[in-house]
């Protein structure tokens, strides 16, 4: 260790970025007693949303539940400062429902920034960290950090929150800046440092639309867009009624051959395509120049003119991130119908930063290289401000556990999408910026976004995050759900001629014999607010436990047989490797699995089947080796 | 703790019983050093070291003092090219359970040597890389395989025909799962329009295929395991003339097979390729003078275990009512066969088997003259019969692949009973994202039967089933 500068203070944490995952980290670290230290390179910009203006959506939305059900803070900040909402996929089924809100930028920012400010032991400094510092020991223990004015601060752990703002290096065409994301200065610090401290490092790309000017848009040509008439709120804590609101509206448009006629003219001056970007960008999250490429027979492309906010005029015109140069951009964009005299006020851009290579962490989101050191957010190699913010909260949550002495919060796949998020970026080898999305999700029917508190609230009450009265809320409404369901299960309606005549006026079958009103609520046509003629005993019940009970009870067979699926997944995440296994032993297992089994070193068969390079016959391998070793 | 999984194992290989020749099995790292202790050769030397890989000679095997026990053909083999991937060592006693029990006992009395466990064997192959899973599973059928039809199909199995089929069909699965959940995550790009009538077809493809396998099932075990057969009728109709014949009918295997309930003897039967269990003859004929007591109860007991009743009629004598009650009965749920026998050739023909027929629709009826210079045994028409009855006729097994086991056989049931629960989804217009669930299960019960997923109780289901020496 070298340049031992006097001590200006101690925490217990350091939190170093106050984006969407360090906002949540700090505030965790700090409600569970910790004194708790934010770094930032800009107070002014604390959870700042650098690309589109809205948090949620197809699984994501999950997410932003799973958090509240630990009691971290997204969901409440979104439910007071959003434009506007909506639940998607409604069409389809429950576990695909996702909610999405746009937000107001600034007032998102405002609001967290206040409550960071509110919270007690949470301290905010502007800042830039250059160094990250670590004892003698050979486990690397870290003891504190130094910043690019040479103060250190001691501190118990650190929790690496660093967004894209390492080394990070914008690309409008052939302009190059070298700043973080919207022109804020980068840190170009301390990726060398953590390289020092044997941090394995990589480069990943992502990009951003142009934001127009909104006097400029005709939308006449555009398709509304409007929120859902009733709005759901986020948190499981918030007063529906308080969420009721004017919202504001988005539009829908879309390019056409004329726009992918100039993209493709101008292919060679893209960065991407002409070499320049070395980063790996997100194919889930493609730009118009990916997607022109990439679908050529595609004759349009949707585009959604979204609000930035109430303070400003800018538009985000999602759909279209692009890294083309500027005269290209203004071109293309005039294409679009509603967008033919559109001014952009800021351009499209492409940024790359440095993250972390997969496999250096633990399953508590700690390196495993350096004790007391935990990452999250797009550092790890993410995308999206829910994935950030939710690694945010699993980190400042195991942060403080690793100090108590505790138990790590545990979520397995079979629990939550946080558990799939994480689990997804500690073993498998991500290559490209990692988005969240319901196919990730096995066990998906069992992780909806209407039971994340039934899920995770238990775990955020452990942890020290849910109040006494919020647990005590949780259990009354699981009673509430069983005793419903039993009673209904219970519950036996005749065959008489009167039930057949309700029936038939809800354009149902008449009975032939008795049915119970369970299998009645199986039948699609009829739910559990039209069966109250035949129900005559029911008592009132909230909204939230009417719909669990009719989830359950409607899709029976379907959650019991993926319940099923998770029973045998769980059973092989309890199958634990012993950490002195000798892979070199096991002659049958392929010498690529051998290698990535000793780089990783699984901590259960379970995590060991889902390495990549490591295949079900490898596995079945190690199950058979483990046995015979009993 | 002793390194239990890497000590040297040892253990009979072939069948415990007082044949010509028994084998020994020695495998591991001190294979050859254990057996070199024990093993003279002709001129009552050690030098079981200096054999090289691959190679028989002649010698004695001797206990700790020095005593012979029996004189052997001792082979040996260098890992890895052997079963188990290690050394092996294998003992080429003189038959009889005595001597292989004698040899091995002074195996697993070495320090350095233990009795292996059941499928010790194929778990080391299988752990130092000689087979994979499906593989072994198919090395269990080979052993276990009673007739040539078994035995090819293991073969088959082994060779990956079976594997392949799999493989086809998981990958179908998995393209609809993927285009569905494309489509949930991009809808922009992927359009679910449709889809249902589209996936529907690939879906009743896949089950009939599935369902032609498991058709094929239930043949492909009988054709292994035999038909459990029932031979019921009046006293002195002929029944244990049948009986004799069939023993005596191709030079016969029969063996003794202990059965589930210990103390049922079933005689197993070859007829051609056919292979009939013979259940619980030892009891009719033990209990012959008195079948007039015990009548119809007993005959129904026996009937009740079988697949097939092959039931013994004089035709000397009409039939009574319980000859009639007893056909009537069995043929509601068991495959009859009547068999029209003459004991006494001077008698009068009293059973027509035109009128029998007429009288109960779809019996079959095969005349037979057990006794007499004239004996026609008529067990080729017999043969035939079965054949009809239970392989659409075919006498030869046709060369086409057969579930044998279980464990296979469970696994694509189970992926059929998914497939048809999705096919139902979609008549029940559930949305797409429900159909995964089930694609997802069929899936992972297909993986199962060719190792491409994982399991948990793999050793219990797979190793276990395995007899001392494999």
């Amino acid at each position: 260790m070298q340049n031992q500068v006097q001590t200006i203070e101690s925490y217990d944490v350091i939190v170093i970025g106050a984006g969407h995952a360090g906002c949540e980290a700090g505030l965790a670290t700090a409600r569970l007693r910790l004194r708790t230290l934010l770094f930032t390179m800009s107070v002014d910009n604390i959870a700042f949303m650098p690309c589109n203006p809205h948090i949620g959506g197809s699984s994501k939305g999950h997410l932003v539940r799973e958090i509240d059900a630990l009691g971290g803070e997204m969901a409440k900040v979104i439910d007071k400062t959003f434009l506007q909402s909506r639940m998607l996929n409604k069409s389809k089924g429950p576990a695909v429902h996702s909610l999405r809100a746009q937000a107001d930028k600034l007032a998102y920012s405002k609001e967290m920034e206040r409550r960071l400010q509110a919270q007690e032991g949470l301290h905010i400094r502007q800042s830039e960290v250059a160094e990250i510092l670590t004892d003698d020991s050979d486990e690397k223990r870290v003891v504190g950090v130094r910043t690019t004015t040479g103060a250190c601060y001691d501190t118990k752990v650190v929790i690496l929150c660093s967004g894209t703002y390492l080394k990070p290096r914008c690309l409008t065409g052939e302009a190059i800046t070298y700043t973080g994301p919207n022109g804020l200065q980068g840190a170009l610090s301390l990726s060398d440092a953590l390289t020092a401290l044997g941090v394995k490092l990589r480069r990943f790309k992502t990009g951003t639309p142009a934001r127009m000017d909104g006097s400029s848009l005709d939308y006449s040509k555009m398709q509304v867009q409007p929120g859902d008439e009733t709005v759901i709120p986020f948190s499981f804590e918030t007063d529906p009624a308080s969420v009721q609101k004017e919202q504001v509206p988005c539009y829908l448009t879309y390019t056409n051959e004329e726009t992918h006629a100039i993209i493709r003219a101008n292919i060679d001056r893209s960065p991407i395509y002409a070499g320049i970007i070395e980063g790996i960008g997100p194919r889930y999250c493609p730009s118009i120049e990916d997607k022109v490429m990439k679908f050529p027979d595609k004759e349009r492309h949707q585009v959604f003119i979204e609000p930035e906010g109430l303070y400003t005029n800018e538009m985000y015109v999602d759909g279209m991130s692009s890294s083309m140069p500027e005269d290209v951009q203004v071109a293309m964009y005039r294409t679009v119908p509603g967008l033919e005299h559109c001014r952009i006020v800021k351009n499209a851009y492409a940024i790359e930063y440095d993250c972390l290579s997969p496999g250096q962490l633990k399953p508590t989101l700690e390196l495993k290289a350096v004790k007391g050191l935990f990452c999250a957010g797009q550092f790890n190699g993410s995308s999206g401000y829910e994935e950030a913010a939710a690694q945010g909260l699993f980190a400042g949550i195991n942060a403080a556990m690793q100090i108590f002495g505790k138990e790590p919060l545990t979520i397995d796949r079979s629990e939550g999408y946080i558990g799939v998020l994480i689990d997804d970026l500690v073993t498998k080898e991500n290559l490209e910026p990692y988005r969240m999305m319901t196919s990730r999700a096995e066990y998906r029917l069992l992780l909806r976004q209407d039971n994340a508190d039934l899920r995770l609230r238990e775990k955020g009450y452990k942890a020290g995050l849910i109040s006494e009265e919020q647990y005590a809320r949780l259990c009354r409404k699981r009673e509430q759900i069983t005793q419903e369901t039993e009673r209904l299960k219970s519950l036996t309606v005749g065959a008489s001629g009167k039930t057949g005549d309700i029936l038939r006026g809800l354009g149902s079958q008449p009975l032939k014999t008795g049915m119970t009103l369970a299998e009645l609520l199986a039948r699609p046509e009829l739910t559990y607010e039209l069966l109250a003629p035949l129900d005559p005993e029911r008592k009132e019940l909230p909204a939230d436990v009417i719909e669990q009970v009719e989830i359950n009870l409607r899709y029976e067979g379907y959650i019991a047989r993926q319940e099923r699926q998770v029973a045998h997944f769980q059973k092989m995440e309890h199958k634990k490797i012993p950490a002195d296994i000798d892979y070199d032993a096991v002659k049958s297992l392929r010498i690529e699995a051998r290698q990535k089994l000793k780089a990783f070193l699984p901590e259960s068969i379970g995590q060991a089947s889902r390495l990549a390079g490591v295949t079900p016959a490898d596995v079945n391998v190690l199950i058979v080796y483990l046995e015979s070793r009993r | 703790m002793i390194k239990n999984d890497t000590l040297t194992i040892a253990a009979v290989a072939s069948a415990m019983s007082d044949a010509g020749i028994g084998i020994i099995r020695i495998s591991g790292e001190r294979a050859i050093t254990v057996a070199d202790r024990y093993y003279r050769n002709k001129k009552g030397i050690r030098d079981l070291k200096s054999h090289g890989a691959n190679t028989i000679r002649f010698g004695r095997f001797c206990d700790e003092e020095g005593k012979v026990l029996d004189e052997i053909l001792i082979s040996v083999m260098k890992a890895p090219y052997t079963y188990t991937g290690e050394d092996v060592v294998e003992v080429n006693c003189h038959g009889g359970t005595l001597v292989l029990q004698e040899v091995l006992q002074v195996l697993v009395q070495d320090p350095d040597c233990r009795l292996a466990q059941p499928g010790e064997f194929t778990k080391r192959a299988f752990l130092n890389g000689r087979i994979d899973l499906s593989q072994a599973t198919a090395v269990m059928d080979l052993i276990s395989a009673k007739n040539r039809f078994a035995l090819e199909n293991a073969n088959r199995q082994l060779s990956g025909e079976l594997k392949e089929k799999v493989l086809a069909m998981r990958q179908k699965i998995l393209h609809e799962t993927a285009f569905i959940e494309a489509a949930l995550d991009d809808p922009d790009n992927y359009d679910l329009e449709g889809y249902g009538a589209r996936l529907q077809k690939t879906l009743s493809m896949l089950i009939s295929e599935v369902d032609d396998l498991l058709r094929h099932a239930k043949e492909g075990q009988i054709r292994k395991e035999g038909i459990s057969t029932a031979i019921i009728g009046r006293p002195n109709a002929g029944k244990s003339s049948l009986f004799n014949r069939l023993l005596q009918t191709e030079r016969a295997i029969v063996t003794d097979i202990a059965g589930t309930t210990r103390d049922t003897i079933e005689e197993t039967v070859r007829l051609g390729d056919i292979l009939l269990k013979l259940i619980d003859t030892a009891g009719i004929r033990s209990t012959q003078d008195e079948i007039e007591q015990l009548g119809v109860a007993r005959s129904k007991a026996v009937a009740e275990e079988a697949d097939l009743i092959l039931y013994v009629a004089d035709r000397t004598q009409e039939f009574d009512e319980t000859d009639i009650q007893t056909i009537t009965d069995a043929m509601k749920n068991k495959k009859l066969i009547l068999l029209l026998n003459k004991s006494d050739l001077s008698g009068e023909n009293r059973l027509d088997a035109e009128a029998l027929r007429a009288q109960f629709p779809q019996l079959i009826v095969v005349e037979t003259t057990m006794t007499g210079e004239n004996a026609q045994d008529g067990l080729e028409d017999l043969k035939q019969a079965i054949a009809e009855l239970f392989f659409s006729g075919a006498l030869t097994p046709p060369e086409e692949l057969f579930l044998t086991n279980t464990r296979q056989r469970e696994a694509f049931s189970s992926a059929n009973a998914a497939l048809k629960q999705v096919a139902e989804s979609i008549e029940n217009g559930m949305s797409e994202d429900f159909f995964t669930v089930d694609l997802m299960g069929a899936y992972a019960a297909l993986g199962e039967i060719i190792g491409e997923e994982v399991e948990d109780d793999l050793v219990d289901k797979i190793f276990s089933d395995f007899c001392m020496g494999k």
